[in-house]
């Protein structure tokens, strides 16, 4: 490792191939700097500060509000009501799972497999199999929120008319399995997502590849397991982390089941829109963002490393 | 700069200090009111009457109604972050609980101070009844004017009554065992349907806490705050309350349960009422007078013969607050003015126009209700006058206190979560207990066991 820094090193000093002068080159990026810091980083610092205090929307620390050190984050960190639902820690865990299924289980699974199985069917079908996949993901969060609130409703939604023109009991969807509906509804939102970037890396693959496993008299799953997986490693990686984030994040499934029924599908982003803007208590929303930025900034940190690596 | 661009710029200026005052003040005012939608009567009053008479007799203002769809919790939402960023509307329509936790985080100020000394010497104030004055007073300040107030009771359907071989006319429970009685005859002969709704859950907001929680606790001699100003986190009357709950929406599914989990549970508990599913329905007087009236969304066909009220029972006689057989709650609304406003001395100027005797007539024959102001005549109303005479003189009022937003919404969760099955009575008082001392300091609280 340490022998190979040193030889990098002075590869770096190198002077590279400038466009533009230092000067101007500072002229016209402080334009922007400057936008960053009033929209980036002044709030980022203001919200750590926020959660440091006992800041409200309303009542007496509205106006008046205190410096309570690490108060808050000791009440999210309460032992005693930690995994009570409606609480910080249930929120965690509960995002935790629906990461867990939603992404990697579901967008991922889903996105690989499709991106599979669409590289030998005919172009037509490729392509409207894509264009509906990719539907799902583009089409604007409030859209597909109610589409889908109104499909999974018990007395007037879709999906019930359509059990009950079968002979199927009706269900009772959200009320009864509302993590499962997130789940299903996450994953098949953000499907596309894996599957047009495990479709273009297959496609990367040399065609001889396949062709000579062919010869060999290969399976589809061999095929898979042998000469596609292995050869999409990185793009893999890259996706789990890309999604894992965005679900840790999505706020979405709130169109769906405003965080309950009794907060049973209250993820952090839920929690800490209610926490803040319901329950108007800034200082302990504030300390819910801090945590999650935390949360993210570890993704990220990792996901910035294996890019550093995969030049090395 | 040359003198006749100097000239130019001079003459432009004067021009816009002599166009100023003529140009119209555009005033915003917004409610919970839809025309034909929730509320529907406010706003067609807004619309048809205030706004053409109010800009007739001032020419140079224009004033745009903003009729909000949403639920109470959420347009206490937009005002408040509204207010805090100096935006939102003129004037606003504005449920009088709200204002000390408003007035002591800086986002409403006493009228006088908005608009100057000509609110003090509004004639209206003299004519406003004793007990109205303070829905929209917090500590001897005036921050709006108030509406009306209103009371709170049994809506009962009074054809299933009559099914379930109750004699609808004259049924009037002494106890809570009474309701459930009734509710469980109702049940038996027609087992599908959901005979009593009493509010809960987090999704209804203050109407759970409003129409639910606080009437069946009063019943049992207790109220969210004690005499001493302390809230009570822990007592047999919670106790008793909760159990209340938990027979009604766990036990014998007396209740529709999903309707308080829901997101738009409180319109489906309406609809209930109008398809005959619930029959015994605790509301205030806003029920009859707004949701169910001729030609709104939940109207119940041929109601002045099918719909009828019976006063809210203490657990057993003698058992409510203050020793009383009967109990029920009273709170406020009005309208209030934005600190903020570009244009306090007009905005004053609707905000009275509005409370003058000519327009609450106006309202009054829109939709009767128990008016603020002494020398406005109800219109011959008999569910309102009975409604009126025999509940006001037992009627309670909510602690006005700043920090009694945030605690409600606490007891909204603990009542959701009896209700859902999620945690016993007991455990879930333990959680308020935990909270309520979390928001107000356990110097504060009080427990009763």
């Amino acid at each position: 490792m340490t022998t190979t820094q040193i030889e990098t090193k002075p590869k770096r000093k190198v002077r590279n191939f400038a466009l533009l002068s230092n000067k101007a080159g500072a002229a016209f990026l402080t334009p922007a700097g400057l936008l960053v810091s009033v929209f980036v980083i002044v709030p980022f610092f203001w919200v750590i500060f926020v959660s440091f205090t006992n800041r409200t929307l309303l009542g007496k620390t509205a106006l008046n509000p205190e410096f309570v050190g690490l108060a808050n984050y000791f009440t999210l960190f309460d032992p005693s009501n930690f995994l009570q639902r409606g609480q910080f820690g249930f929120s965690l865990i509960l995002t935790t799972q629906f990461v867990l299924a939603s992404a990697l289980f579901g967008q991922a699974l889903l996105g690989l497999l499709l991106a599979w199985l669409i590289q030998t069917v005919p172009p037509w079908v490729k392509r409207i199999t894509e264009t509906f996949v990719i539907a799902a993901w583009i089409l604007p969060e409030v859209v597909i929120g109610f589409a889908w609130f109104a499909f999974l409703d018990r007395d007037q939604g879709t999906l019930n008319a359509m059990l009950t023109s079968v002979g199927l009991p009706k269900g009772d969807f959200l009320l009864e399995q509302p993590f499962w509906v997130i789940v299903v509804f996450n994953t098949w939102r953000g499907a596309a997502f894996s599957m047009m970037l495990f479709g273009s890396a297959f496609s990367s693959i040399p065609p001889s590849y396949f062709q000579a496993a062919d010869v060999a008299g290969a399976s589809s799953w061999q095929k898979f397991r042998d000469i596609g997986l292995p050869l999409i490693r990185g793009h893999i990686v890259t996706d789990l982390i890309l999604i894992t984030m965005w679900t840790f994040n999505t706020f979405t499934p709130f169109l769906l089941t405003n965080g309950g029924p009794s907060y049973r599908t209250e993820l952090v982003s839920i929690y800490n829109y209610r926490v803040a803007f319901n329950d108007f208590q800034f200082g302990k929303g504030a300390a819910v963002g801090v945590i999650m930025m935390l949360i993210n900034l570890a993704f990220a940190l990792v996901y910035l490393s294996l890019g550093r690596k995969k030049k090395g | 700069m040359s003198n006749r661009l100097r000239s130019l710029a001079f003459s432009l200026i004067g021009a816009t200090v002599l166009v100023g005052p003529a140009v119209a003040v555009d005033l915003d005012i917004t409610c919970r009111c839809v025309v034909g939608g929730v509320n529907s009567g406010t706003a067609e009053w807004i619309q048809n009457d205030v706004i053409p008479a109010f800009e007739a007799a001032n020419p140079d203002i224009k004033v745009n109604l903003n009729q909000f769809g949403g639920e109470d919790a959420q347009l206490t939402q937009q005002l408040a972050l509204d207010f805090s960023t100096g935006a939102g509307p003129d004037v606003t329509a504005f449920d009088g609980f709200l204002i000390p936790s408003f007035v002591e985080g800086g986002l409403l100020k006493p009228l006088n101070e908005v608009a100057g000394a000509e609110v003090d010497g509004w004639s209206g104030w003299a004519a406003l009844s004793d007990g109205s004055r303070a829905l929209m007073q917090y500590q001897g300040q005036y921050y709006g004017i108030p509406l009306g107030t209103d009371v709170r009771m049994i809506h009962t359907r009074k054809d299933i009554l009559a099914e379930a071989g109750i004699d609808a006319d004259t049924w009037q429970p002494t106890s809570w065992e009474d309701v459930l009685d009734a509710a469980r005859a109702i049940k038996k002969v027609r087992p599908d349907s959901f005979p009593i709704q009493l509010n809960a859950g987090v999704a209804m907001g203050e109407a759970t806490t409003m129409q639910g929680y606080w009437l069946a606790l009063l019943g049992t001699g207790e109220a969210v705050m004690d005499d001493n100003g302390k809230y009570i986190v822990a007592s047999q009357g919670i106790l008793d309350t909760l159990n209340l709950y938990k027979t009604i929406y766990v036990d014998e599914q007396l209740g529709d349960q999903r309707a308080q989990l829901l997101a738009d549970g409180r319109n489906r508990s309406f609809a209930n009422f109008r398809d005959g599913v619930t029959s015994l329905l605790f509301e205030g007087d806003y029920f009859y007078r707004s949701v169910t009236a001729e030609g709104s969304e939940f109207a119940v066909a041929d109601r002045d013969t099918v719909m009828g009220w019976a006063k809210v029972p203490a657990k057993v006689p003698g058992a409510g607050i203050r020793g009383q057989d009967f109990v029920t709650i009273s709170g406020g609304t009005g309208f209030v003015l934005n600190p903020a406003t570009d244009a306090p001395k007009e905005a004053w100027a609707l905000l009275s126009f509005m409370n003058e005797p000519d327009m609450q007539n106006a309202f009054q024959a829109i939709q009767p209700r128990i008016t603020a102001r002494t020398d406005i005549e109800i219109p011959n109303n008999p569910f309102l006058t009975e409604a009126s005479q025999t509940l006001l003189p037992l009627t309670t009022a909510r602690p006005n206190d700043e920090n009694y937003n945030t605690v409600s919404a606490e007891i909204q969760r603990m009542t959701e979560a009896v209700v859902s099955g999620e945690l016993s009575p007991e455990e879930a008082m333990a959680q308020y207990k935990a909270s309520v001392i979390g928001i107000v300091g356990e110097e504060n609280t009080v427990s009763l066991l």
